[in-house]
């Protein structure tokens, strides 16, 4: 809509101010595009796509030489030195290339390949230790940040465990595949007449290839069995174990008195299915975190410390000490609770109160870390680090927050509980019956027994459970919702209750104008705004549209902007700072924050905004109303702005003014009276609450503490994704029961036969497969219905549309 | 049947085979960028890299 010129090089609009204008929007872009030039790498532009999800490539204006890339590197013998980079600023593949290509035309750089799915650099090259500043500095100059990581650290439990899954399930198909061929034969000869010799030979081979491969790609199942047995407890990996274990000894037994049922096939034919199944619900977990992740590192920034002699240097927050002077510059996330020394500038403090419009600081007033600075740079000495600044006491409350919640047991081991025993009782009156009653051998007695436990051993059961998880989560990662936690959707299905924030979650956290003002002034104003970085200043120009910045024009952080005008200095900015007495009101009565412009000769206008619902709150709102659910809106901002919000949306349960420590009692008391809710929220002040609640969503712009707290991250700025979860996690819940039910009906006809004796090998072999292809088959309807997603959500309601087009 | 005590090794080589070769890609790190692995083959810096040597040749003459 506007036709502000875009930077050649990130792609953003370019304001007049710029010293690098028209075609830059500052130096730095500007000095990147050259370099490219000279490098020969300008088809770099040619084929990039812009991601616009993923922070603009601007280079950072203080280079951040600084950063010591030194700490985290490691030499090998022969002298080359190592180092692993996190990247941001990663758009396209092009961005890849562009990044291997600028390290690779330095000499001394043997290797450098960029992860495009962790977004992680993996640099190698020869000569000082101390080159890499200079290897370095041309990706710094194209705008991509570095930050060093040690891969041990961040090597999490999760990947190598994924990777030891995909082992055992190799080594799994190999051995079900061959021993399924060896079983085929003996099956075929058992009808056309096979030689006992064959037939035992090829139990032998069986035997051969599918103990050693149980043994190995069984180990994550019977570690965790034994872990839940010394636990007290039972889970699905009990029976699991235990199944796979009797059928492969009873087997082996078999095979060495040269009888006729081995179930090697059926044993190992199990494994490689539900390590499927594992594999498969890990990885989509894996990916749902690791994109998470991704978004946290974007936050995760060093903070520049000034020492007594006026060296900057980059440090990591959690090394910081009281007394330090840090600066933050301006538009950067302070990282430490302290004191402010030296400038004045606007701070957005909505992350940790809920209020949308900045609050004005200067020397003497403190500030959290969490909160963006604005306007103009600020000196800050540490107050307090560690344990003793506010976010740590809101971590503390989160963590105690989620024991709770850790109590919650998934429905498959729900299913275990009840099942296990059972099981382990039929087998057991199964060999009772044939020993005592039946007057058979107590040898062709037990082999009756475990035939019950190898038919009842619960692949399918095993399955409902992941099989529908892993589509239903991947089904919600396409759809930007990444689901963190294993047993979210679980509980999602439970909840009756909503709770909103406010700021960032029902709104957008960006003021629009909400009054109707003279064109003119609008146009001017805008023009003047157009130079500055505060919120209410991007309001005024995106309402404006079309505006050619004006140039000559000053800000006073926190107070306002003066330009210079044809007839003498034009202010835009608070009441007090346009010099309007405070009687002198216009004939506008809308509240909320205002902006004034001054001009000399000419009536002062006003413009006031307002924290604006997103695009399609209202239809949300509408939609889980009109579905019963019972929804509470929870803000720290003041009560006219949230009770405004609160009257606009029908809602008609809401409290402001709650403080991170109410928000989390309120949600609490809820739940104590035995009600299930779903958290929505982003501040910092929302951690605890969406800790405690029974479900918790945050959005991926929500502060990195919020995002950890909560089970579901969503992306992108449609609130229907609240509804769009609700959906999915009802239909996989359904879908979950079906797959139990399928297992249990299976199982009602196979157990007869198993306890009367009946079962061969190849009936246990067809049963359970079928058994299992019919579970994933159920699960598979879940990716079937999902071309009709919600017709809800996407509904913009014309008054919003046109509200934002103003 | 003789030529079961060949063939059966035969194949048990095989597929062994196979696995070792799966094991050994998911060792050496072929599984970790599957998005980038994608990509990559669309890089042609041929052009870009010739540009850049001849340049390289001229500065050095001069």
């Amino acid at each position: 809509m506007t036709q502000t010129a875009l930077c050649r090089h990130c792609q953003e609009p370019v304001t007049a101010a710029s010293p690098a204008g028209p075609d830059f929007c500052c130096s730095g872009c500007a000095g990147a595009y050259e370099l490219l030039g000279e490098l020969g790498l300008s088809s770099y532009y040619k084929r990039r796509a812009i991601d616009p999800k993923i922070r603009a490539l601007r280079p950072d204006e203080e280079p951040v030489g600084s950063l010591d890339f030194t700490e985290l590197t490691s030499t090998d013998n022969e002298g080359t030195h190592h180092l692993n980079l996190m990247v941001d600023g990663i758009h396209c593949a092009a961005c890849v290339w562009l990044i291997e290509t600028l390290l690779q035309r330095n000499e001394a750089v043997i290797k450098a390949r960029v992860n495009m799915t962790t977004r992680r650099l993996r640099l190698s090259w020869q000569g000082d230790k101390s080159d890499i500043g200079a290897i370095v500095a041309p990706v710094l100059q194209m705008g991509y940040r570095l930050i060093p990581f040690d891969p041990a650290a961040l090597e999490q439990a999760t990947v190598s465990r994924n990777k030891e899954l995909l082992r055992c399930l190799a080594v799994a198909g190999f051995a079900a595949g061959n021993v399924m061929l060896l079983s085929v034969s003996v099956w075929a000869g058992y009808f056309q007449g096979m030689g006992g010799a064959t037939r035992d030979l090829f139990h032998w081979l069986s035997a051969l290839i599918a103990l050693p491969a149980a043994a190995y790609a069984g180990m994550p199942f019977y570690r965790s069995a034994i872990g839940a047995i010394r636990n007290r407890r039972v889970n699905m990996d009990v029976p699991i174990s235990l199944g796979v274990i009797l059928a492969l000894g009873m087997s082996l037994a078999q095979t060495i008195r040269s009888e006729p049922h081995a179930y090697f096939d059926s044993a190992i034919t199990l494994l490689f299915f539900l390590l499927i199944g594992r594999y498969l619900d890990g990885r989509a977990r894996g990916q749902a975190r690791s994109a998470a992740e991704h978004l946290l590192s974007l936050n995760a920034r060093s903070i520049t410390v000034i020492d007594d002699d006026g060296t900057r240097r980059l440090i990591a927050p959690h090394k910081a000490e009281p007394g330090m002077v840090v600066l933050a510059a301006a538009g950067e996330r302070i990282g430490i609770d302290g004191e402010v020394i030296d400038g004045q500038s606007d701070i957005d403090t909505s992350v940790i109160t809920g209020e949308s419009i900045p609050v004005l600081t200067r020397p003497g007033k403190t500030v959290f870390a969490g909160t963006t600075n604005i306007s103009a740079p600020l000196r800050i000495r540490v107050t307090a680090t560690g344990g003793n600044t506010l976010l740590s006491e809101i971590v503390r409350l989160m963590e105690n927050a989620e024991q709770g919640r850790a109590k919650y047991v998934a429905i498959a081991d729900r299913v275990a509980k009840s099942y296990a025993p059972v099981v382990h009782f039929l087998s057991l009156a199964t060999f009772a019956g044939w020993w005592l009653i039946g007057g058979l051998p107590w040898q062709d007695a037990l082999m009756n027994a475990i035939a019950v436990l190898i038919i009842t051993c619960p692949c399918a059961l095993a399955l409902a459970v992941p099989v529908v998880q892993v589509i239903a989560t991947g089904r919600l990662l396409r759809a930007g919702i990444l689901v963190k936690s294993a047993t979210a959707l679980e509980r999602l299905t439970k909840i009756t209750g909503i709770i909103f924030d406010k700021t960032g979650t029902l709104t957008t956290g960006k003021p629009e104008l909400v009054s109707q003002t003279d064109p003119d002034a609008l146009e001017l104003a805008a023009q003047i705004a157009a130079n500055s970085n505060h919120p209410l200043s991007r309001a005024l120009v995106r309402a404006a549209g079309n505006v050619t910045p004006c140039p000559n024009v000053t800000e006073q952080p926190g107070l306002g902007l003066t330009a210079q005008g044809p007839s003498g200095p034009v202010l835009l900015g608070s009441r007090t700072f346009c010099n309007i007495a405070e009687n002198a009101d216009l004939p506008s009565d809308i509240a909320g924050p205002e902006l004034w412009l001054a001009e000399p000769g000419k009536s002062p206008a006003r413009f006031v905004f307002r924290d604006t619902p997103r695009n399609d709150a209202d239809s949300v709102i509408e939609t889980l109303r009109a579905r019963g659910f019972d929804m509470t809106l929870l803000s720290g901002d003041r009560s006219t702005t949230v009770r405004q919000l609160a009257e606009t949306l029908g809602l008609r349960d809401w409290h402001a003014r709650m403080s991170p420590t109410d928000k989390a009692a309120f949600v609490q008391a809820r739940a104590d009276h035995g009600k299930h809710d779903l958290m929505v929220g982003d501040g910092i002040n929302d951690a605890p609450a969406l800790a405690c609640a029974h479900a918790s969503m945050s959005p991926a712009t929500a502060a990195e503490i919020s995002q950890n707290a909560a089970d579901i991250v969503f992306q992108g700025d449609r609130l229907g994704a609240v509804i769009e979860a609700i959906d999915v996690a009802r239909k996989a819940d359904r879908l979950v029961r079906q797959n139990f039910a399928l297992s249990f009906a299976y199982n009602l006809i196979t157990i007869p036969l198993a306890v009367s004796g009946f079962v061969t090998p190849l009936i246990a072999a067809i049963a359970m497969s079928s058994s299992s292809l019919i579970v994933i088959a159920n699960a598979l309807r879940l990716h079937a219905k999902s071309s009709k997603p919600d017709d809800h959500g996407f509904k913009v309601h014309p008054q919003t549309s046109q509200q934002a087009g103003a | 049947m003789s030529n079961l005590l060949l063939l059966i090794p035969i194949a048990l080589f095989l597929g062994l085979l196979g696995l070792g070769a799966f094991l050994w890609s998911l060792r050496s790190g072929q599984f970790d960028d599957m998005e980038g692995a994608a990509n990559r083959i669309l890089f042609d810096d041929d052009d870009e890299a010739l540009a850049h040597k001849s340049k390289k040749l001229k500065k050095n003459d001069s």
